[in-house]
């Protein structure tokens, strides 16, 4: 049955009419056309889909539109402050941490949930909390050093 | 960023039509100097051995325009799928024709825009391409300086250029800029082979790490890969697949799908599908097609039996190399050794399925996909459809990775087949099941040697077999006086053998190889009593690979010891794409469970002329990495042609957790620019296998290294 869910998106309160089960990855890539998170195993293995939703990091082919209502999602478009990238976009870059770049949006979301939820990570923490997300070109030690320098930065500008 | 906005600006704005020979190129362009250039003979003896045979043009297949602006494009079928070559090919332009880096605007693909290519595989792109685009760029800088020096009446033997400004030395207010001198004018130069190009020594922009020129875009989720293109009116399909590559569709009852609230049914043949505006109810449709499918003859090969399977179906042997006599080298042997070893199927995986979006307007198809290999599926598509080639338009966005699994176009083809028959556009993005069961798979493989050494450590002869992965890095590397190399089934496909299509997979064929051959030399260095690294240089005279095994010795500190020393440190040398490797990696065996830590893994790799050493770095980096995975855990599994691995969770590849700490080096060469994205795969095998030896005596001669095998391998100890 089609009822609507009002929910926030990178910061705007935005409402859609709809099935409450239908998949958020596919709302959020159709019906917003926020294509910058990714398909990539559609079971919630590989942490392409990745975003916010109340500053946590969840995949996003796995939770439902109406999971969502009344909550606050990000996607890797609603991160960076105009021109300014947040500091684990910027990291990704200073580090070259990417090849490909189609795991990249996934794995900068889980990043800022998992320095949500730890703000000084060990190398570790940065570890466990990234091991669910795969890149296949194999940028791991670049992602992690990003990781890692995103986090003090951070913590320096009391972010 | 700006390059990748005014490339789309540029195709957008364009009015070129398609199928252009050089002289419609040069009605439609506005001004400046233009090279056209052959992208070099050996790219034609490779593309007359492909599959996608097709005439290359004898006109030209490359060329670099500088624009009355200033600013350069270089038009190339090459395509950037995370490799980095977008970097690279534009610093290497930048160089020889001394502009600016950010000045360059690489066109990379479009089948409208870009002269024919047969593919972007094989490290080609630096070491064949460009060569040739430097020597353009050579042309076009002395056609500049030959225009500069008529216009400022000096000798060119006074000229010099910074940054796209040619100046007098002696005077340098007496300059003009190349933009000044282009402006108004159409000059059109084709490539001669007399173009000089620089010594390497005087170059500034290449041998400097420069870091990749995309990266904003994608970190920002604003890079537009295949499936991120959206069209007024456009489809999701979701197309019927078989349970089987042996499975026939006998027929199907689409009935139920029918009944889907905005669903389009498509039944051409094969191909059935359902199309919705929204992917979620396509599915739904899909899901409720009753089909039935006869499996008229199912190979009988699964994982146990596979290898058994493949050798008694061998094709004969073709011997690429047979000097001196085996039976001397026999005789003149102390010890002789003979292994079998055994690899198996292994999938592409990249994050990204094959993706293609299809848009028909009646007259011409335009598809946006996922693809390595754009120029062959254009002419896939035209000869599916029945069209002209020239109605076919393929554009390559960005990709998310390829790694040889892309140069498969299938979902291009699916595309613009479902875009004719609909009218509609259509978008065909593979889910992670589809991805698996198209894969063209590395071929399980097995290689047979038998080899000896005299009372010295010298390998005195080599009998080499290599079934079904073909014969790059077959070579034996090592100075032997007595060898012969058979090579059964012609590179990475053997029709109707296996079970289901297989193709090239990063450095194809040479893991499989130098994971047979270093193990091999590492178990005669281990019966010899000798250091694997001693022995190794003991039978090395090839000095490219003496230079990687010492550099690597040194990065890593190597402390000589027979073989097993219980230290846990394994060697490996390789080479491929023109580059040489040595590996040395140091692993942690645990006993009880047979898993195997990797710790710590050096490379020094020798690629002549380092184009830019970051992007090298990376590729060095991620070849580790991705070798982590067929190395150690990625095995397909699968019962005939029917692939039971269909997602991430049985399917393993690397994962954060695995990544040991990396240590690499690039030798400083200033010979010709050699292969860099797959060399420092081709060794993680063996380095792997010959650590596990080094530290438990347990030989592992099968891939991947499982768990499960590395404790069948520690009983036998």
């Amino acid at each position: 049955m089609q009822k609507t869910v009002a929910f926030t998106l990178n910061g705007k309160k935005v409402s859609v009419e709809m099935e409450q089960s239908k998949t958020l990855l596919w709302v959020l890539r159709t019906h917003f056309e926020l294509t910058g998170t990714k398909y990539g195993c559609g079971e919630g293995y590989c942490g392409a889909c990745t975003v916010l939703i109340d500053n946590s990091a969840v995949r996003s082919c796995a939770t439902t539109i109406g999971e969502v209502a009344g909550k606050s999602v990000v996607t890797i478009e609603g991160l960076a402050d105009g021109d300014k990238l947040h500091p684990v976009q910027q990291a990704f870059v200073d580090h070259d941490a990417l090849q490909c770049g189609y795991c990249t949006p996934g794995m900068i979301m889980n990043a800022v949930g998992l320095l949500n939820d730890i703000s000084d990570p060990s190398r570790e923490d940065i570890i466990s909390g990234m091991e669910d997300n795969l890149c296949r070109c194999g940028a791991h030690n670049r992602i992690l050093d990003a990781i890692e320098d995103a986090a003090s930065a951070m913590k320096n500008s009391g972010n | 960023m700006d390059e990748l906005k005014e490339y789309q600006e540029f195709i957008n704005g364009s009015d070129f039509r398609s199928g252009l020979k050089r002289r419609d190129f040069m009605r439609l362009m506005g001004g400046g100097l233009f090279v056209f250039f052959h992208a070099g003979a050996v790219i034609e003896a490779l593309a007359s051995e492909g599959d996608q045979r097709r005439q290359l043009p004898d006109d030209f297949n490359a060329f670099l325009r500088i624009h009355e602006d200033g600013k350069v494009s270089c038009y190339t079928g090459k395509i950037e799928m995370g490799q980095g070559v977008v970097t690279g090919l534009a610093m290497m332009l930048a160089d020889e024709l001394d502009v600016a880096f950010e000045s360059v605007l690489m066109v990379m693909g479009d089948t409208d825009l870009c002269p024919w290519d047969m593919g972007t595989f094989g490290s080609l792109s630096t070491r064949m391409f460009g060569p040739s685009m430097l020597a353009a760029a050579a042309k076009a800088r002395t056609v500049l300086l030959e225009m500069a020096s008529e216009e400022l009446d000096v000798e060119l033997d006074y000229l010099e250029v910074n940054e796209g400004v040619v100046f007098n030395r002696r005077n340098k207010s007496e300059n003009i800029s190349y933009q000044q001198l282009t402006e108004g004018k159409k000059i059109v130069r084709v490539l001669d082979k007399e173009a000089k190009v620089k010594d390497y020594s005087k170059y500034k922009i290449m041998g400097t790490p420069k870091m990749r020129v995309d990266s904003v875009e994608k970190v920002t989720g604003k890079a537009k890969y295949s499936g991120d293109l959206r069209m007024p009116g456009m489809l999701y399909a979701r197309i019927l697949r078989p349970p089987s590559h042996a499975a026939k569709l006998v027929s199907v009852d689409t009935s139920e799908a029918e009944k889907v609230e905005g669903v389009q049914i498509v039944k051409d043949n094969d191909l059935v599908a359902a199309l919705h505006k929204d992917p979620e109810m396509a599915e739904k449709a899909r899901q409720l097609f009753k089909a039935n499918f006869e499996v008229e003859e199912e190979k009988d090969v699964n994982n146990s039996n596979v290898f058994s399977y493949l050798l008694d179906r061998a094709p004969n042997g073709n011997v690429n190399i047979d000097e001196g006599n085996l039976d001397s080298g026999r005789n003149e042997s102390a010890i002789i050794f003979e292994n079998e070893f055994h690899d198996g199927y292994v999938a592409h995986s990249p994050m990204e399925p094959h993706t293609a979006m299809a848009h028909f307007d009646g007259d011409k198809m335009t598809v946006y996909a996922g693809t390595q290999t754009p120029f062959p599926a254009q002419s896939n598509i035209a000869r599916t459809l029945g069209m002209d080639e020239e109605k076919v338009r393929v554009i390559p966005p960005y990709l998310g990775g390829g790694f040889g699994g892309k140069s498969a176009h299938q979902q291009a083809v699916e595309a613009a087949r479902l875009a004719k028959l609909t009218g509609k556009p259509v978008m065909v993005d593979w889910n992670r099941e589809e991805e698996f069961f198209y894969d063209t798979f590395r071929p399980a493989a097995v290689v047979k040697i038998n080899s000896g050494i005299d009372d010295d450590g010298k390998i005195k002869f080599w009998d080499y077999h290599v079934y079904y992965a073909g014969d790059r890095g077959g070579e034996t590397m090592y100075n032997v006086p007595h060898q012969k190399r058979t090579v059964y089934g012609r590179g990475w496909t053997a029709p109707g053998v296996h079970p289901f299509p297989t193709g090239a997979w990063r450095g194809p064929g040479n893991s499989t190889n130098t994971f047979a051959r270093e193990v091999q030399v590492d178990i005669m260095a281990a019966k010899a009593g000798m250091d694997p690294v001693e022995f190794r240089l003991k039978n090395l005279t090839d000095q490219r690979a003496i230079d990687v095994l010492e550099a690597v010795a040194e990065m890593a500190d190597w402390k000589p010891a027979k073989s097993h020393s219980g230290r846990g440190y394994g060697v490996a040398i390789g080479a491929d794409a023109g580059t040489y490797v040595a590996h040395i990696a140091k692993v942690d065996v645990d006993s009880k469970t047979g898993e195997v830590k990797v710790l710590k893994v050096w490379v020094a790799q020798e690629m002549g002329f380092c184009v830019n050493p970051q992007g090298a770095t990376i590729q060095m980096e991620g070849c580790i990495n991705m070798g982590m995975g067929y190395a150690l855990k990625e095995v397909v599994d699968f019962e005939g042609g029917q692939v039971n691995t269909k997602n991430f969770d049985t399917y393993q590849i690397p994962r954060f957790s695995w990544i040991p700490e990396m240590e690499t080096k690039i030798l400083d060469r200033h010979t010709p620019p050699q292969g860099g994205g797959e060399p420092a795969i081709v060794c993680m095998g063996a380095v792997i296998a010959n650590a596990i030896y080094d530290q438990t005596g347990a030989r592992l001669l099968e891939m991947a290294m499982t768990p499960k095998r590395v404790l069948e391998a520690l009983k036998k100890v």
